[in-house]
């Protein structure tokens, strides 16, 4: 079960804030949808690996070759906070 | 003599080393060449983590990875894959890091350093693989920042993160196994621990087998010795005043020489891992013996040929091994026909030793010449070729000059970046080794105009027997042989 904490600190890992009315919202919602996946339970999957990937494919990889990269005006083309050629943000603290 | 470990220290390290000699990032193809770069020029979608971007995985950096297991004597996993650590940071800019969980490509194995007493084994409990954030630069202190500014050139580089069993007893013994773990990366030719941000360590130390506190940013390998001598003082005087080491996170202020508490945030580190869905799982385990036969020869099978084939000391091997560019270079000079056992002494005693006190570290070796740039500054660059060691110990072997005059010629050329022969800086300074008659005559005055000091030798003073040398070297301008003086002033006094 998810309670109303474990909403609120989700929220705050996604540093998002929700409003005490919602938070009960979601509480419900979140409970639904783990309600509903909860009938896999039912199953009997212990003799069955698990499946994380639909594809069975393994061993996607790239060869070690250099290849252009973006200029550095295009990379900061999308934000006004920048300085030096570098990315400005605000302290963190 | 087994060490005691009367103080029950344990320190457990957790090393991060980029594989700085692969031509490409971790999941992109940009390239790891970014040391002198404007920022932001090294970047992409992938390494900026732009939405819809998508990694693949640099297969050098797999087979980086797996001859770094092997070289530890480790495990590789049969089937490994990547997770994302979920966390909010402008380093990062996905707002994840692509990194290894539960099954990491290494586990199990183990590096053999010089401990307190010998030989001591030292477990690693996993090495893993995962991607390097970008750097961050603070305007102004940590503590008073005004704002940050951000460089993504470095996220995605590959890394290697090995994490080691608490089994250093000492500040030295943690020293000892980095220097060891980089010589052995360096051998695997996938690292190079000259670059700014190559190495980084976090320690984990505790005392009295007590609580275990975290120390994190150490930024180089001889940062950590003063970080654990610096946390272990702290942590014995926190016990004799009667408290006790609560269990934390504190930082290593490499300025101050000090482990200051970080601030403990209110919520636990919550990182939600799940696999990376955008990278394919990996079964490598087929790669291993094709892997095994690149392997070069490690620093302790070197270190034992060395001893066999030249007759060397475990000592001299030992210090001739520490470094892979420096044993290449031994070998050039021995194959070049320079005496094994005279290269040995000059090159890892006097010409280390000269490198060492001049803060020179040693970066290439190209079968010519060895090169070397300074640790704080790397615009300071000099070099030193082969042929001109292989000169030198043969002018010292015949005779020709002492060996006071060979390490002169030695200081002299890693004091210049002239490209001049010993024998040239020889005949321009007069070193050659003075004639027999001329050490004789200097002598036979140095005894005339120093009755006092003769009387003081001969009444039981050993010491003024040095000054009477020390006379003879002046008068000769130090080419005598000081062991010829000395033992011609006894003759001569004592008959």
């Amino acid at each position: 079960m998810i309670t109303k904490e474990d909403v609120e600190h989700i929220g705050w890992l996604a540093r998002i804030d929700i409003s005490e009315q919602e938070t009960v919202e979601y509480m419900e919602k979140l409970n639904s949808v783990l309600g509903y996946f909860g009938q896999l339970d039912e199953l009997q999957t212990e003799d069955v690996a698990p499946t994380y990937h639909v594809a069975e494919i393994y061993n996607v990889f790239r060869d070690d070759m250099v290849k252009d990269c973006l200029p550095q005006e295009v990379v900061l083309a999308n934000t006004e906070h920048k300085q030096d050629g570098t990315f400005r943000v605000p302290k963190i603290g | 003599m087994v060490y005691e470990n009367p103080e029950g220290i344990r320190i457990g390290l957790e090393i991060h080393i980029q594989l700085n000699k692969l031509k490409t990032k971790m999941f992109c193809g940009c390239s790891t060449d970014y040391h002198n770069a404007a920022p932001n020029t090294h970047t992409c979608p992938v390494c900026l983590g732009l939405p819809g971007a998508l990694p693949v995985l640099n297969k050098k950096a797999v087979e980086a990875a797996i001859k770094v297991g092997l070289a530890l004597e480790g495990e590789i996993a049969e089937e490994t894959q990547f997770h994302r650590k979920n966390y909010f940071y402008p380093d990062l800019p996905k707002g994840f890091q692509i990194t290894q969980y539960d099954f990491p490509i290494v586990s199990k194995g183990k590096v053999v350093i010089e401990g307190e007493d010998g030989e001591h084994t030292v477990g690693i409990t996993r090495a893993h693989m995962e991607e390097d954030p970008g750097k961050l630069v603070h305007i102004g202190s940590i503590g008073k920042s005004k704002g940050v500014l951000i460089d993504y050139n470095r996220s995605g580089m590959p890394l290697i993160e090995t994490v080691t069993e608490p089994d250093m007893r000492s500040p030295k013994e943690a020293r000892r196994f980095l220097d060891k773990f980089r010589n052995i990366l360096e051998y695997l030719d996938v690292f190079d621990g000259n670059l700014e941000g190559a190495m980084r360590v976090d320690a984990n130390v505790s005392v009295h087998w007590g609580t275990r506190v975290e120390v994190k940013n150490i930024s180089s390998h001889k940062g950590v010795e003063r970080a654990l001598l610096y946390e272990i003082m702290r942590q014995k005087n926190v016990i004799r005043r009667g408290g006790k080491v609560s269990q934390e996170t504190r930082h290593f202020d490499e300025g101050r020489g000090v482990t200051l508490s970080m601030r403990t945030k209110e919520e636990a580190e919550d990182y939600r891992y799940f696999r990376e869905p955008d990278l394919m799982p990996m079964r490598v385990t087929d790669w291993i013996s094709a892997i095994k036969e690149t392997l070069p020869e490690l620093p302790d099978a070197k270190r034992a040929r060395f001893m066999e084939q030249y007759g060397i000391t475990d000592m001299h091997a030992r210090s001739l091994t520490s470094k892979i560019m420096l044993a290449d270079f031994y070998e050039g000079v021995s194959a070049k026909g320079a005496d094994p056992k005279f290269a040995a002494t000059w090159t890892a005693d006097v010409f280390l030793g000269e490198l060492n006190y001049r803060d020179l570290a040693i970066s290439s070796y190209d079968g010519e010449r060895i090169g070397f740039i300074h640790a704080k500054d790397p615009r300071i660059k000099n070099s030193f070729k082969v042929s001109d060691m292989v000169e030198l110990i043969n002018l010292f072997a015949e005779g020709k000059i002492s060996d006071r005059a060979a390490v002169e010629v030695i200081r002299t050329m890693l004091d210049t970046t002239e490209e001049k022969t010993p024998s040239r800086i020889i005949e321009e300074k007069g070193l050659f080794k003075a004639e027999d008659d001329l050490v004789t005559k200097a002598v036979a005055e140095a005894i005339a105009e120093n009755e006092a000091a003769v009387q003081d030798y001969l009444g039981g003073t050993e010491k003024s027997l040095n000054f009477l040398v020390g006379q003879v070297m002046k008068k000769t301008k130090g080419t005598a042989d000081a062991k010829t003086a000395r033992e011609l002033i006894v003759k001569e006094l004592k008959g």
